[in-house]
């Protein structure tokens, strides 16, 4: 999948051992649907090596997930790409946050993060025994954090295309970009229910771009905080109530 | 408090400003060789310091993470550092163009986005571009050497 990933675990019993348990499943989920392997599953699929019946038990589900997703957001959200391939990247990091975070339960855990590339899953509360803060990265500064909400038991995740650092110049300046459109929207954070919910969101939402805001505030059980071009942040009508 | 970290990556700190994460070797098995191709060459100042040898670089095209579009840049090097990095393709996902009714719905609240100092646990961001842009970029400087 490409990212680091963070496992805190706010449980003063909590052993190395857990750990490795969340590390391993993450690993086994990368040899599985990783389109960058070439043995992986989603990879043979692709090729035509392996057929659509004899897919395993998780990717047939995900490919149901992702179906379902792509009604539910009027088609922002597919796994189908251009060539025709399949690449379910936009919704296994967060399934996979999500299960991994239920092993983590079942072994007894109340009080835990996951965080796989900016998307996270908490549960309970932080060491402290306080609600987990959660810091939402500026999409034009990755040092720095642009706001910090306050969560439970809850998923947060965030997508966008937009880095910029000092030696990153401006690609809307940028006169060689053919047809010169570029969208609006650099950074959708999206809460939800738990992270599934918010990864598939997030990565639909950002696809709609100014438009997605408005989805996001139709939908129940999400909130949204949509960053543009310009740095001006959009906020669902209720993410404040998370807001520290 | 225990906290276990599991970098499945190596933390790149290129330059100022630029966090991107390199992890291919042990997690993506990269398939798809980027070949960068010098667009131009000045002589190189005979630096022993210089990391890298002057001029343009300019990247193949990759796909990004989640399929967002294209992207490949341009890199400058003079004096033997990075001194410009250019976006030639950016992603943009064109073709979704398709309007979602805003009607009836209210004025959402706005604000500039401001940077905070609070102490916080864990942090949400994109990282998918900057993952694509670390592939380029790798594939960049090491034509560069």
């Amino acid at each position: 999948m490409g990212m680091p990933i963070t496992v805190i675990l706010a449980d003063s019993y909590a052993t190395q051992k857990d750990c490795d348990a969340v590390f391993a499943y993450f690993q086994a989920i990368d040899n599985q649907f990783s389109t960058y392997k070439k043995e992986s599953e989603i990879s043979l699929f692709n090729k035509g090596e392996i057929q659509r019946k004899d897919l395993s038990k998780d990717m047939k589900l995900v490919f149901r997930l992702a179906n379902q997703t792509t009604k539910e957001t009027n088609g922002y959200f597919n796994i189908v790409k251009h060539d025709g391939s399949i690449d379910p990247s936009g919704l296994v990091k967060g399934w996979a946050i999500y299960n991994a975070c239920k092993l983590l339960a079942k072994k007894g855990f109340k009080n835990f993060s996951i965080d796989a590339g900016g998307d996270v899953q908490v549960a309970g509360k932080n060491e402290k025994g306080e609600e987990w803060r959660i810091g939402i990265r500026n999409p034009f500064n990755p040092k720095e954090i642009i706001k910090v909400v306050g969560l439970t038991t809850q998923g947060i995740a965030t997508s966008g295309t937009y880095v910029r650092g000092q030696h990153i110049y401006d690609p809307h300046q940028n006169s060689h970009l053919k047809g010169g459109r570029l969208e609006n929207v650099v950074s959708v954070t999206v809460i939800g229910k738990n992270v599934y919910e918010a990864d598939r969101f997030a990565t639909a939402v950002f696809a709609m771009q100014s438009n997605g805001i408005y989805f996001l505030e139709k939908q129940n059980g999400l909130e949204g905080y949509m960053i543009d071009k310009h740095g001006i942040a959009t906020m669902t009508s209720g993410f404040n109530t998370y807001v520290i | 408090m225990k906290k276990f970290l599991l970098i499945l990556i190596v933390l790149c700190l290129l330059t100022a400003g630029i966090v991107v994460w390199n992890k291919k070797e042990e997690m993506d098995g990269d398939d798809a060789p980027i070949v960068a191709k010098p667009t131009s060459s000045t002589p190189a100042p005979s630096s022993a310091a210089a990391q890298y040898k002057d001029g343009s670089y300019t990247s193949d095209v990759v796909q990004t993470d989640r399929g967002f579009g294209p992207l490949q840049i341009k890199l400058v090097v003079s004096g033997g550092k990075i001194s410009d990095v250019q976006f030639l393709q950016f992603p943009n996902k064109p073709g979704h163009t398709t309007e979602v009714s805003n009607a009836a719905l209210p004025l959402l609240k706005q604000e500039a986005i401001t940077a905070q100092s609070a102490q916080v646990d864990v942090v949400t961001g994109a990282t998918q571009t900057s993952e694509a842009f670390q592939q380029v970029l790798s594939a960049t400087l090491a034509m560069a050497k």
